[in-house]
């Protein structure tokens, strides 16, 4: 009976399966209501222009419009500097900005609305990369940063393009070069791409008789959006209502506001009613925040024998027109600025770029997939500058515990996991010892490449997560979380947590999936791989008061004293006496003794969780606690490249990562591994194709190509287990951790084959064979 | 979500349709022959295309069939991809076909639409230019044949209220030794960079490619080049490529000077591939 | 025969799902427009509106299309089938044991596809399967959890026979 109720660790069938198998699952735009309004978009076909004049006289001769809006000074918003009009207002600056919302009866009147609408633009010069926004004579495009209202904490520079400057100072980087023998430095660059979640990004924005705002989104976000609301209009977060329902992927792009504001505005226009804005594909492509890109130099110094001293780097994100949350991803970037090594000398400055790019949300990594793409790529470097194997010279350098970090965190065996452990056993899967290159037939190579990576994940040191258990009368409890289901799986973690906990049939745990600000307690937001430690706490919590109560309630009825009972299977035991025993669903909705008596009602609990010991980093030196705890791995891959033509196959692709302990087996290999597809497709096709006056060339998923079926490699995935002891089972975060060294592994890889350092993403043939053009002449 | 409106026939016989297509010419309505429809439908709601009408061809008698006549392989015009590449009757075609956008699409695109359409690579055309096809085009009085090659330059030019019915494929074509071989920027999926058909017809190769200019073609000048035997081939391939006849696409798929380097390594393949060894 | 009109709307009969439904819709409505505004049948879901991610595949007569790229008129006089209309099928069954979604919105497209691969190419190898999923993306799995739940379904099938 006992192995039956363990769920920690087993493949656990998903609470969503059934729906989402069936067609039944509902997302935000599938919730059609009788009497909602349809807003389109006109966007900008200019990635930097003024706006000289708009005309909206012909769309009001269409029937059916309800509302036209721009050419409006809206009020400016952005998640730490408000630098943004939700709707340009006289200027525009990127390549898909919304310019005018129209308002109808049905999608397609809104649609013929936009087509009507008349607007002259004047061109502007336009800034096509942050290294181009880091030039003195740079046009600017926030000439009036000083008046943007923002948060503490964010450090533009005014009359720049410099968004925010994070610094890390560690210990002493002249000292460090000083006792270095040998220097590597490299500089990389990629541009932004997409997260091309299936579902495109879907709002839905009414306004109450008494000012009461509903949101339904699809968000990974909602209870920031109660915030931001307060922030951007006034509006108290108790008046703002936000659901979300089951997500269709979000990889952090789902994290912005955006849409909501549009739909807020516009149903504010339409005397409050409902407004839904839907997405096409090429707006949640190029309109809606991107995924960043980035132009960094790593350089490093090492001593001889491969032990690292030094690490000077300056990372330029491309953070695109507006700030949003691009100051946040960069000031992740910098907490982790280097690869998982002991380096005793860090100086890094860390930029927040503007340029005339669509802007940038999170992405799946936060910024670290980038960061350690340009660190990795130098770490090859520099052992083909020492002549040293490659993982050879990282397993001489990996981070343990008694180190510390780029912002000083002093790490034991909990905080991070085992680096080395994760690089032996890489190499073992990967046949490391028989060497790097093979020679085929026909002109083709193999090669495997490989790299490390960490991260942690740096909340709001006031994070929030909480948990709400309501018991039914067949005694099986109903679970209620903020954590949106955006895929991961987390909501059915939460209930194995649940059940383990409270040693319950899984079966007689039901999820609420939907997530409704009003009835749902905050999950800070659903980013960042923190669902199963921060909630799943919030669960444990909630679980003890349940386990309490109901020993407090069964205590009388048993006549045994409350430390004595027992819960699990469906009953309340008295320990060393199991035949004593009071079934749950007699006490869940309070005992009733046979004269009608009854004592208790429905128990009702609750939890919730904050990372104790956060703090805000330093501004001059970086310095401070950001995050719980250091996931970390190595990866590795395997390509065949035919060296005729510079086109390749990735054969197999490898991860090795502690992730603690694993709660469910198949879904935390899916998550490993659909990050790791999506960092292959990162590493290796997708980027957005800018043309000279930077407009995106390719907001299509039929030039914008994400992985398909029959191009995945072989996954080999293993996991390490040194539990995070503040975690639940000792879980650590893992979401995101597959994709962060596939670009990086991917460089490595091809650099070997070609013998020719790569620095640009993504590493498609065409780039192969221009290096090495270029380095042969 | 097409925003414009437009009224849809489908009418059962080929001069019921071309007859409808004069009356809303008449009219002064853009009447438009719909076949497998994904360029409408894509390219219209994007308001790259325009129709007051919709005239769909899939109700005329033969108008999908495929089948031999004579000494004839016809196909219907609209014939879709899969099916073409389903009935195996002519594998070039089949194998050129079979890389086109992806198979559930291929399920609604028609040969017909291919190689009319606007989305300029037009792959299946390229098996038809090297198999001296014959199209046979609908008019108000029936069908009437022509060579393709008597209409096609660069597209295919139809007068107004023509559509091609059928294509008809001499017999011997269809088993000659073929190669079809298309490169995308990356791995398995996507647009060409470059695509090539090319048979051996009585010891000579013809080559038709896609991708590498802004419309598809076959060159007899650069087939000349390419079968100058006495000559090894990567010079064969050199020579032929001064006769590109028209500017090399720059875009979002790949430069020019990289597509060429991919044309050039594509045309070797596939000499090698039909000459064999020792090139002969 | 449709006749030629100037009525902006029309009305047909439309089968899905073996139910018999009378729709009216500009002839410029996709077939994707009126299942799902139309008919309530929000399985199908729209990702591109252009032929490009399948997540709106159903089955016409038994092939698999994309529901975005054919017109609802074109549907006249076949048979319809959506995510709605499986119920307890092999591949259903097998994506839940295979974990072959996460967060479900390719999955009722990417199900229409390999129901109607399972049951035309039985004997399908890695060709045939790639040939035919290559037409939906899906941006959660690494599609390995997908091709085990395929190859399982055809296992199974072969078993049966």
């Amino acid at each position: 009976m006992k192995n039956e109720l363990d769920y920690i660790g087993k493949s656990v069938i998903r609470k969503d399966a059934l729906d989402k198998v069936t067609g039944e699952a509902k997302y935000t735009n599938d919730f059609q209501e009788a009497g909602t309004l349809h807003a389109n978009l006109l966007i900008s076909p200019y990635a930097h222009a003024n706006i000289v004049s708009i005309d909206f006289s012909e769309v009001w001769k269409i029937p059916g419009i309800k509302a036209v809006l721009g050419d409006e000074p809206y009020p400016l918003v952005g998640e730490e500097i408000k630098d943004r009009s939700p709707i340009a207002y006289k200027r525009v600056r990127y390549h898909g900005e919304p310019v005018a919302v129209v308002v109808a009866e049905t999608p397609i009147i809104a649609k013929r609305g936009v087509d009507a609408i008349k607007v002259s633009y004047e061109p502007l010069p336009v800034v096509n990369s942050p290294r181009e926004a880091f030039q003195q004579d740079a046009p600017l495009l926030h000439e009036d940063m000083e008046s943007y209202e923002k948060q503490e904490r964010v450090y533009p520079i005014p009359n720049t393009n410099i968004a925010n400057l994070n610094k890390i100072r560690k210990g002493n980087i002249e000292q460090g070069f000083m006792e270095s023998d040998v220097v590597a430095e490299f500089t990389i660059s990629f541009h932004p791409s997409d997260h091309a979640a299936m579902e495109t990004r879907c709002a839905i924005a009414e306004i109450r008789p008494d000012g009461t705002v509903i949101f339904t989104t699809s968000s990974q976000a909602p209870f920031a959006l109660k915030k931001l609301m307060k922030w951007y209009f006034g509006i108290e977060p108790g008046r703002v209502i936000v659901k979300t329902p089951i997500v269709g992927g979000a990889y952090g792009g789902k994290a912005s506001i955006q849409l909501e504001v549009i739909a807020y505005l516009a149903s504010k226009a339409t005397g409050g009613r409902p407004v839904k804005l839907f997405n096409t594909r090429e707006e949640d492509m190029i309109t809606s925040p991107v995924h960043i890109g980035l132009d960094a130099t790593v350089k490093l110094g090492a001593t001889r024998d491969g032990m690292l001293k030094a690490a000077e780097i300056q990372y330029l994100f491309d953070g695109g027109a507006y700030s949003d949350k691009a100051v946040d991803i960069s000031r992740a970037g910098a907490v982790d600025c280097t690869g998982p090594y002991r380096i005793d000398h860090v100086w890094c400055n860390c930029y927040c770029m503007y340029t005339n790019h669509p802007y940038a949300s999170a992405y799946r990594g936060y910024g670290h997939s980038e960061v350690l793409f340009a660190f990795e790529r130098t770490m090859d470097v520099l052992a083909e500058k020492l002549s040293m194997d490659p993982l050879d010279l990282r397993y001489k350098n990996a981070i343990l515990p008694g180190d510390t970090t780029p912002t000083q965190v002093l790490l034991d065996s909990s905080r991070v996991g085992n680096l080395p452990l994760c690089i032996k056993r890489l190499k073992e899967l990967m046949k490391w010892g028989e060497g790097q290159i093979n020679e085929m037939d026909g002109g083709k190579i193999r090669v495997k490449g490989a790299c490390c990576i960490w991260k942690t994940s740096t909340f709001d040191p006031d994070a929030t997560s909480g948990v709400i258990l309501t018991f039914n009368p067949d005694g099986s409890i109903n679970l209620m979380s903020g954590v949106v289901e955006i895929g991961t799986g987390t909501k059915t973690v939460l209930a194995q947590i649940l059940a383990e906990r409270m040693k319950i049939d899984i079966n007689m745990i039901h999820v609420k999936m939907l997530v409704d600000t009003q009835t749902v307690p905050e999950h800070w937001k659903t980013v960042g791989s923190r669902g199963t430690f921060m909630a799943g706490r919030a669960v444990l919590a909630a679980a003890n008061d349940a386990i309490r109560q109901l020993k407090d309630r069964a205590a009388c009825i048993l006549r045994a004293p409350a430390e004595d009972l027992q819960v699990g299977y469906g009953k309340v035991y008295v320990a060393d006496n199991p035949d004593f025993s009071i079934d749950i669903k007699d006490l869940a909705y309070g005992y009733t003794f046979p004269n009608g008596n009854t004592i208790g009602g429905q128990i009702i609990v609750s939890g919730n969780y904050t990372i104790p010991h956060m703090t805000y980093i330093d501004p001059e030196t970086g310095k401070g606690d950001p995050g719980p705890e250091w996931t970390v791995g190595a990866q590795g891959m395997e390509v065949e490249l035919d060296t005729r033509n510079y086109t390749y196959k990735i054969l197999k692709a490898y991860s090795v990562i502690d992730i603690g302990k694993v709660l469910n087996e198949k879904a935390a290999l899916g998550q490993v591994m659909g990050a790791m597809s999506m960092g292959i497709a990162f590493g290796g096709r997708e980027t957005f194709v800018f043309d000279d006056y930077g407009r995106v060339l390719n907001p299509q998923l039929r030039t914008y190509r994400p992985l398909h079926y029959g191009e995945q490699p072989e996954y080999i995935i293993e996991f390490v287990e040194t539990p995070h002891l503040a975690a639940p089972y000792g879980a650590r975060g893992a979401g995101e951790h597959g994709l962060l060294g596939m670009p990086a592994a991917l460089g490595n890889c091809l650099s070997s084959a070609l013998g020719v350092q790569l620095n640009k993403l993504p590493l498609v043939p065409e780039q192969l064979w221009r290096i090495s053009n270029e380095v042969n002449q | 979500m097409i925003p414009f409106n437009f009224q849809y026939s489908k009418p059962q016989t080929i001069q019921e349709a071309v007859r409808q297509f004069y009356e809303y010419n008449r009219e002064n309505k853009k009447a438009f022959y719909f076949s497998g429809g994904t360029e409408l439908i894509t390219l219209g709601r994007l308001n790259l295309v325009y129709a007051d009408a919709v005239i769909d061809l899939k109700g005329i008698h033969e108008y999908s069939s495929i089948f031999f006549y004579e000494n004839y392989l016809v196909i219907g015009g609209g014939a879709t991809l899969t099916a073409i590449e389903e009935a195996n009757v002519f594998p070039l075609l089949g194998k050129t076909a079979s890389e086109i956008a992806d198979r559930t699409s291929r399920n609604k695109i028609t040969i017909g639409g291919n190689i009319c359409g606007q989305i300029f690579y037009r792959e299946a055309i390229l098996p038809l230019l090297i198999s001296d096809c014959l199209l046979g085009i609908s008019e108000a009085g029936g069908i009437v044949y022509q060579p393709i090659h008597k209409i096609f330059n660069k597209q295919i030019h139809l007068k107004e209220g023509e559509f091609i019915f059928s294509i008809l494929i001499d017999k011997m074509y269809v088993t000659m030794p073929f190669v079809s071989i298309k490169r995308r920027k990356q791995w398995d999926v996507g647009y060409p960079l470059v695509t090539v058909a090319a048979i051996k017809k009585e010891n000579l190769i013809r080559m038709a490619v896609s991708g590498v200019c802004p419309f598809p073609f076959r060159s007899l000048e650069m087939e000349k080049a390419l079968n100058e035997k006495g000559l090894p081939v990567e010079e064969r391939v050199e020579t032929a490529l001064r006769s590109m006849p028209g500017p090399v696409l720059s875009d979002v798929e790949g430069s020019a000077e990289y597509r060429l380097f991919v044309l050039k390594n594509t045309m070797i393949d596939a000499i090698g591939e039909l000459e064999g060894e020792r090139g002969v | 025969m449709k006749e030629v009109s100037n009525n902006p709307l029309c009305s047909f009969l439309l089968v899905v799902n073996s139910e018999e439904n009378v729709v009216t819709v500009r002839p410029a409505d996709t077939l994707l427009y009126a299942l799902r505004i139309h008919l309530g049948l929000t399985g199908s879901k729209p990702g591109c509106l252009n032929g490009d991610c399948g997540a709106c595949t159903v089955l016409v007569d038994g092939t698999p299309m994309k529901s975005c790229l054919m017109l609802a008129v074109e549907g006249e006089e076949k048979a319809i089938t959506t995510i709605e209309g499986l119920k307890n099928t092999p591949i259903q069954k097998a994506f839940v044991k295979h974990f072959a979604f996460q967060c479900g919105y390719c999955t009722p497209g990417f199900i229409m596809n390999c129901h109607a691969l399972v049951h035309t190419e039985k004997d399908a190898d890695e060709t045939v399967i790639k040939d035919w999923l290559e037409s939906n993306i899906c941006r959660c799995t690494g599609y390995k959890e997908i091709r085990e739940a395929v190859i399982s379904v055809l296992h199974k099938l072969k078993k049966n026979e």
